[in-house]
């Protein structure tokens, strides 16, 4: 397979993941702000900080109102990481590998950004806003459905697997530090609005119900952190993801040097006492994962996107 | 109301399907009465058939456009084939061959010692103007001699019934992919008359092309790796490149996926490391396949591509410089290249063509420009043409002062009527006017299309046939009577 027909489909698989990622991160905040008390509420500021995109937010915005930072993920082109932006280069990706994907994919991909562009304003609306982000979400899922029904589960299939689960496992390390981190100060009388943050911490990542059925507690930070770090069978579990992007590795050629990298960032996640990290070290521990993830991009990037010709010898060798 | 081919008009065109009497010409008998047999919703439910396969099969063709980026459109296709008998068919194959066998040995002799030049039978003049001529093919000598081994040629029939030569594509002739395609949607809506009629198969094409491009390898011990190389998703025949990729099997890959490695050997990026590359079959052109060499601007092709050409650790289909034969002035010494080389008669004839770099024939053409089709010598597409008899007075006056200006680049011909094939239009059949391309195919053997791409003009009385404007296709059958 060509390094540019599997960079495309990684990338492809990312965007589509990071755009369904943002819709969920939007829907839960709103849904949060209604819960909380005024004076408490973080407002829509960590939703940009979470994206990575609060600078480039400063610089455009002059203030954290909803109406900004929806439109500013939602629809601003001028934003990398909007959600249109993030599904107009899924489509671009698409595109060039038209022939290796089922056509209904790439209909659906071409189908999905259409509709994200088509129906901004919807998105825009406070009153239309849950439906159009839940087709989104939704659209997003039939794809990745449509993935897994219908595309052979070559190597190509592994890479698009591969992007997805990175940038799963790169939002659940955001959302964690973030949502934590912007966390209520350490008074009792706030107890019951903690418990509702860390709720949202679940929707965001579609985890609660799953949380509820194999963790059998009340929603507490020790245990969801454990559960969103370090659990094996939610697949948006930050190690689950990891297990996910090692599988993969396997069916591919030439992953020694990938697979020890997935194998130092699983060993770190699975080793570290997660509920005992307190506020400043649980940011310290996420930006070691966030690293880890950043090496194992690195690592695909350079071994199978990038080849270049100090490895022709090297391949001259192996096929003679 | 079914088709009454009594009350079909060609005339004063030649039909290729219907005699002036209004019967049907023998290869086209059967398919004639089956037409016939059709009620208006049997026509108006095959058409939509074919509509729905071409959207279903994903034929497209694409048209940039600024709004939206690249837009594929679904590919205009006439139900109606356009039958040629078996017998007629193997004389033009004849020809065909004949004529791209001398194209081979001229581009050959060009690059080397250019007899034909001294000789006295080519002007020298015209090798020194030509823009396609590659001063860095000089003395190469690619494998077994072949620089053109997919040759599109443009066939056309005038009102007297024989077959001329339009031109020849030795650059990236396109459309195969369509030919191919086409028989696929008939056979899906017609299948009765496959049954009954001897129609003979035209899907060996990609295999052909496959063994074609394996035999100019310059690794013959190994199985070649053969790719296709596209100038990408926004190229209009993208769709042709992919699809032909898909069928042979072959990497689709564009400049970026290519190295040139030290050792001169072209190698392509692939997840398991850099992979040697033996066979390119490329549909960019010349001009763009290496920026070291010509365009530095270019973006599509491999630095140090044609350094590796030069040295043969990789083949090229077409090779470059192959071009210098694609020139519409060049064109009309083809059959002299014929005498020439093979000391053969041309079986088949160039359309008569008027060299405006010549004193005379430019006076001649000047005052007959009404008359003319006046074509640039190295435009494709139908771009830049001046059709006379269609023309305003305006248009006929800014081509003198083209002609006047650049002589060396324009031709002239006179206005053909081409033959028409009865072609749907809403619910009856009307006469509009086709062109023919095979494509022939040159290795270790040439191997014609058998028939080739029908393209028509879908308006009225156009003699135009390009997708890009206005044109549509149609199926071919070359249809063998003495079996039946």
């Amino acid at each position: 397979m060509l390094s540019r027909v599997a960079e495309s489909l990684y990338w492809m698989a990312r965007f589509i993941e990071r755009a369904e990622n943002s819709a969920r991160l939007i829907n839960v905040n709103a849904n949060l702000l209604l819960d909380l008390p005024r004076g408490i509420s973080p407002g829509w500021e960590p939703l940009t900080v979470l994206t990575g995109s609060d600078d480039l937010f400063a610089s455009r915005y002059e203030e954290y109102s909803e109406r900004n930072v929806v439109r500013f993920l939602l629809g601003d082109l001028n934003n990398p990481s909007s959600v249109l932006v993030c599904l107009s280069q899924a489509r671009e990706n698409a595109r060039t590998v038209r022939d290796i994907l089922p056509r209904e994919v790439w209909e659906q991909i071409n189908d999905l950004y259409l509709f994200a562009k088509d129906e901004l304003s919807k998105g825009l609306s406070k009153r239309n806003r849950y439906d159009y982000l839940k087709s989104i979400i939704l659209h997003a899922q039939q794809i990745t459905g449509l993935l897994a029904g219908t595309m052979n589960h070559d190597c190509g299939y592994d890479f698009v697997r591969i992007g997805r689960n990175l940038e799963r496992a790169d939002m659940t390390t955001r959302i964690v530090d973030v949502r934590s981190a912007s966390l209520l100060p350490d008074q009792p009388e706030l107890t019951p609005f903690e418990n509702i943050q860390w709720m949202s911490v679940l929707h965001s990542l579609s985890a609660y119900q799953m949380y509820r059925r194999h963790m059998q507690v009340r929603v507490r930070r020790t245990d969801v952190l454990t559960f969103l770090l370090q659990n094996t069978q939610f697949p948006r579990a930050f190690l689950h993801c990891l297990d996910a992007v090692e599988n993969c590795l396997h069916n591919l050629p030439r992953s020694d040097a990938p697979l020890r990298v997935v194998a130092s960032d699983k060993r770190f996640v699975k080793e570290a006492r997660v509920a005992a990290l307190q506020q400043s070290a649980l940011h310290e521990f996420i930006d070691e994962l966030q690293l880890g993830l950043g090496n194992l991009h690195t690592q695909i990037a350079n071994t199978y996107f990038l080849a270049d010709l100090s490895t022709a010898a090297e391949s001259q060798r192996s096929s003679a | 109301m079914t088709i009454q081919w009594k009350d079909y008009e060609a005339q004063p065109f030649f039909d290729e399907l219907v005699h002036p009497s209004g019967r049907a010409r023998t290869a086209a008998r059967l398919l004639c009465r089956h037409l016939s047999s059709l009620s208006d919703a049997d026509l108006t439910e095959h058409r939509s058939a074919a509509e729905l396969a071409i959207r279903l099969m994903g034929i497209t063709f694409t048209v940039y456009n600024e709004e939206e980026g690249s837009i594929d459109r679904n590919w205009p296709f006439d139900i109606i084939p356009r039958v040629i008998g078996k017998k007629e068919w193997d004389g033009i194959e004849a020809g065909l061959k004949q004529r791209v066998s001398a194209l081979n040995l001229f581009i050959d002799d060009i690059y080397h010692d250019q007899r034909i030049v001294d000789d006295g039978v080519f002007p020298r003049e015209i090798l020194d103007s030509s823009s396609n001529f590659r001063e860095q093919c000089r003395f190469v000598s690619p494998p077994l001699g072949i620089w053109a081994h997919i040759c599109g040629s443009d066939l056309v029939r005038d009102s007297d019934g024989s077959i001329y030569v339009l031109e020849d594509n030795l650059r990236v002739p396109s459309g195969v992919s369509y030919m191919l395609e086409n028989r696929l949607v008939m056979k899906r809506i017609f299948p009765e008359l496959f049954d009954d009629a001897a129609i003979l198969p035209v899907d060996d094409y990609p295999s052909q092309l496959f063994d074609t491009l394996a035999s100019i390898s310059p690794r013959p011990a190994d199985y070649p790796e053969v790719v296709v190389l596209t100038p990408g998703i926004y190229n209009s025949a993208y769709f042709e490149h992919a699809y032909l990729a898909q069928q042979m099997g072959a990497e689709l890959v564009e400049g970026r996926d290519l190295v040139v490695g030290d050792d001169d050997c072209v190698y392509m990026r692939t997840i398991e490391g850099l992979a040697r590359v033996d066979v390119i079959y490329r549909r960019i052109d010349d001009l763009f396949l290496d920026p070291t060499v010509f365009n530095s601007d270019s973006v599509l092709g491999v630095p140090g591509l044609l350094r590796a050409w030069q040295r043969g650790t990789v083949a090229m289909a077409n090779a470059p410089g192959a071009g210098v034969a694609d020139d519409k002035v060049v064109y009309t010494f083809v059959p002299d290249m014929i005498r020439y080389y093979l000391d053969e008669d041309p079986i088949l004839p160039n359309v008569p063509t008027f060299l405006c770099m010549d004193d005379q024939q430019r006076e001649h053409v000047l005052a007959n420009l009404g008359k003319m089709v006046v074509k640039p010598a190295n435009e494709s597409g139908g771009y830049g043409m001046l059709i006379g008899p269609k023309s305003t007075r305006k248009q006929r006056e800014r081509f003198a002062r083209l002609i006047a200006k650049n002589p060396r680049n324009y031709i002239a011909q006179p206005a053909l009527d081409l033959s028409t094939v009865p072609t749907l239009v809403d619910d009856h059949v009307e006469a509009r006017h086709v062109d023919l391309r095979p494509f022939i195919l040159s290795g270790q053997e040439i191997h014609t299309t058998t028939g080739g791409l029908t393209r028509v003009a879908l308006r009225k009385g156009s003699l135009v046939v390009n997708s890009s404007q206005g044109g549509g296709s149609k199926d071919t059958w070359i249809i063998d009577t003495e079996g039946n």
